[in-house]
Order: structure tokens, then sequence, then C-alpha cells
């Protein structure tokens, strides 16, 4: 066989063959190859674009997080100093009612006190009279049985009178 | 460790310098004389009709073949290689003719009485041919089986192996070369590459047959890439060829002829690369293996296997770069019969 001559059995053979190679690896080799492989890159590209847009979703939710988060603080705080207002203010009228009620109290206890006093002294004042009324009777009733007693007493009472 | 070893071997090799060259050059003589060297590069490189393993003292350790032939008169007749040789020494002439058919010395096929006859024989590169396309289907479509058995996954196996190259051909060659068209021929280059790499790869195993460094095998290759651009060209490829914009019109019947020229020459550029490339390769391997018979001593011994191993090691890269060169320039030639746009700014 030559060296550089090409011999026609060989370019037969291997046109033969190589065409059959070539024929059974597009049909079974190559195809379903090639479209694997684009098939997983695209969804590598689309895992990729996805996680991509997870991470920008995430973002934005933390963002809104974080507004919603100073919304609520500037909120309570609102709530809160109105509460302390609130309560200052009732602590306020409940204090002045208290004392206002307190005063009323006091000055309509000692309104009663004074009347019950007035009442009572009244009472005692009239006993007392009576008491007296009836202890003069029977002294009177007693003592003024003789005239010296008589005479004594009335001395008495002018030496009393005198005195005052 | 392996310096050591070859300071070793040097040395010893001087000591046995002397009386080595003696007594095994005094054994060699004793045979039919020295072989040729260049018979025995040129029985390794060239194409044979029978595979010749090795040679232990007389004995030749053979793989006949099938023998297939066409003449007009007589149709396809199918013959042993052993037919047409000398039982004992395995050579082939026309004294060992057989039923009118012989082969000569120089392994060409011919009828005793003259007549044309053609020469269809499973030769020793055609076997090589059929590995090569069974190693070739093995590793791919066990790739593809991957894919197929586990949906669009990640590599495995062989698929891990084959995926790479795949995919270096796809990005790389074809959309590099061609352009928006190329998913339509990156199955062609993907067979082309995986073809030439293996052939050129299992050309280097010892005993091998030289299958890609074979004309008929580069021509052949070169051949379906020339059909296959010309059939995709487009109107800018033709109107490049014979009304190339830009030239003055009394240069135009120049042009033409020099277009028209440069359709065949470039896959004849393509064939004579690889066939050149492979060959030479094969040559210089053999030229320093043919040293030691030549010379018949260790120190050259040595030297010429560390020099054979090293060229191995190149001839693996030259393996690899020329699979890649051919499905390149294949890709070119395509995307330029296929590209869209006029190339002006090249001419």
């Amino acid at each position: 066989m030559d060296l550089i001559i090409p011999s026609a059995g060989l370019i037969f053979w291997q046109l033969f063959g190589f065409l059959a190679l070539l024929f059974i690896l597009v049909k079974f080799a190559w195809k379903p190859m090639l479209a694997s492989l684009a098939e997983r890159e695209a969804s590598i590209d689309g895992a990729l674009k996805l996680a991509e847009q997870a991470r920008n979703e995430m973002a934005n939710l933390k963002v809104e997080n974080e507004k919603l988060l100073q919304e609520a603080r500037l909120e309570r705080d609102v709530i809160l100093s109105k509460a302390h207002d609130a309560s200052l203010k009732m602590i306020e009228a409940a204090k002045s009612e208290s004392s206002k009620q307190g005063a009323l109290l006091i000055a309509s206890a000692k309104a009663v006190i004074e009347t019950e006093k007035k009442a009572a002294l009244t009472e005692v004042k009239n006993q007392v009279a009576l008491l007296t009324l009836e202890v003069t009777e029977k002294l009177l009733r007693k003592k003024l049985g003789d005239d010296k007693a008589q005479v004594e007493l009335v001395d008495q009472f002018i030496k009393d009178l005198k005195l005052n | 460790m392996t310096r050591k070893f070859l300071v070793l071997s040097l040395l010893f090799s001087v000591v046995l310098l002397n009386f080595s060259s003696v007594s095994f050059a005094a054994g060699m003589e004793a045979e039919e004389g020295k072989e040729d060297p260049t018979e025995f590069i040129m029985h390794h490189i060239k194409d044979s009709h029978e595979w010749h393993f090795v040679t232990v003292g007389h004995t030749h350790i053979t793989l006949p073949l099938p023998v297939i032939t066409y003449a007009s008169d007589r149709g396809f007749e199918f013959y042993n290689s052993s037919d047409f040789q000398d039982p004992q020494t395995h050579k082939f002439g026309k004294e060992f003719a057989h039923n009118g058919i012989y082969i000569d010395d120089h392994d060409h096929l011919g009828r005793a009485d003259g007549a044309s006859i053609l020469d269809f024989s499973i030769t020793k590169n055609v076997v090589m041919l059929f590995l090569v396309i069974a190693f070739v289907l093995y590793i791919s479509i066990s790739a593809a089986r991957h894919y197929q058995k586990n949906g669009a996954v990640a590599p495995k196996g062989v698929a891990s192996f084959v995926e790479p190259i795949v995919i270096f051909v796809r990005d790389e060659i074809a959309l590099k070369s061609i352009g928006p068209k190329y998913k339509k021929f990156v199955p062609y280059l993907l067979t082309l590459f995986f073809f030439i790499w293996t052939g050129n790869l299992l050309g280097l195993l010892p005993g091998a047959a030289n299958l890609t460094g074979n004309i008929a095998v580069t021509c052949t290759l070169a051949m379906i890439t020339f059909v296959i651009v010309n059939v995709n060209g487009n109107k800018n490829y033709w109107k490049h060829v014979f009304a190339t914009p830009g030239v003055p019109a009394a240069l135009l019947p120049i042009m033409v002829v020099v277009e028209f020229i440069g359709l065949f020459t470039k896959p004849f550029a393509l064939m004579v690369r690889l066939f050149v490339a492979i060959t030479a390769g094969h040559i210089v391997i053999l030229s320093f293996i043919a040293l030691v018979f030549i010379f018949e001593s260790y120190s050259i011994g040595i030297l010429s296997t560390i020099m054979v191993a090293s060229i191995n090691i190149i001839e693996l890269l030259v393996a690899t770069i020329q699979a890649y060169v051919f499905t390149l320039f294949s890709a070119m030639y395509i995307g330029g019969a296929v590209a869209e746009h006029e190339h002006d700014d090249h001419h």
C-alpha cells in the first residue's frame, strides 16, 4: 500500500464507517446529550435568577419590616404619652374631686356637730335648770323652815352677788 | 529515584558497551542480515492486508484479515489474506497468486490476467477504524445514557469526562467559529473531534495501526467537511467566490480562478495537515526505535528509549492538538460558508 496515494478500499470503508458513526452518535449520543446540557444550563440559569429575585424580595421585605417597626414604635410612643397625660389628668381630677368632697364632708360634719352640740347644750341647760329647780325646791322646803336660815341664805346670796 | 536509576543504567551500559556490541551483533548477523530501517518504519506506517504484531525468532505472530475483491466480470469475492502469502515468511508476492488474484510485495492487489480489480479488503487500518468507531461509540453512548437515566443532572463517570469536551467543542469551537447558526453543526464537529482524537491516541499504542496518519482517512474526512461546507454555503459565500466584492472587474477572471481553487485547497490543507502531523510523529518514534537495531548497543537503547518516551508524551499533545485543529478549521470553513455579513474587511 502506498503512503501518499489514498487507496479506494480504505476511502470506502472510512466513508461508510464514519458516516455510520456520525448517524448513530447524532441520534443516540449528541442529540440527547446536548439537549440535557441545554436543559441543565437553562435550569441553572432559572435557579440563579430565582435566587436573585428571592434575595431582592428579602431585602425589600426587610426594609418594609424596618419601616413598619419604626411606625409601630412611633405609634407606641404617641399612645404612651397620651396615656400618661390622660392618667395625669385623671389623677389630678380625682385629687381635686376628693379634696372638694372631703371639704364638703368636713363642713357638713362640722355643721352637724355644731347643731348636735347646741342641741346637747340646750338639753343639758334645760336639765340643769330643771335639776336646779328641783334641788332648789327641795332645799328651800327643807332649809327655809326657819327664818334664820332664810336670812342667812339671803345674805349668802347677796355676798355671792357682790362677789360676782 | 528516577534520576538515580537513569544514572545507574547509563553507567551500566557504558561498562557493557564493548562486549555487548560484539556478542549481540554477532548473534544478529547470523540471521538473514539486518532489517532495513526504512522498510521497518514504512511497514508500521502503511496499511497492510494482514496485521503483523511481532516476530519471535522466525515465527511471525499476525492476524490474517479478510480480502474482499470486486471485478466487473467476477463480482465480489472473499478470501483470507493468508491465501496470498508464504506461510513461513508471511511475505506477499505475485508468486503466491490464488484463484487468479495476487497481492504483490508492495501490498497491492492485482489480477494475474492484468484486468482491473477493486480492493475492498478489511485491511489493518479498516480493523483499526472499526476499533476506533467502537471505542467512540462506547464512551459517547455511555455518557449520553447517564443523562437519559438521570435527567439533566451533574455529570458522573464517563459523562464527566465527555461533557467538558462536548461543552468545549460546542462553545469554543462551534459557537465562536460558526456564529448564531452553530447548533446544526455541533454533532458533526463532535463526531469529528472524538473520531480523530481517539484515532490519534489509539494509533500511539504499540502494534496499533496508523489510522489517522493514513491519507485515505484524512482525505475522506476532508471530503466530508468539503461537502458540508459547500452544501451549506449561502448567497454571500458563492458571491464571494464568483464575484468577489471590492475587486476591479478586470481582475475578476483571475480572482474567480483563485477563489475557485481556494475551495479545494481548504480541504486539501485539512487532509495534508492531519496526515503529516500524525505520520511524522510515528516516523520520529520509529526512527528512534530503529536506532536500537542499527547500533545494537545498550547506551543507544537507553537513550532512544528516553527519547521515544519523551516524544510519545509530545505525541499525546499532538494527538489532541491535531484533533482540535481539524475540528476548528472545519468549523471555520463552515462558519465562512454560513456567515450572513460580507467579508469586505478581510480582502
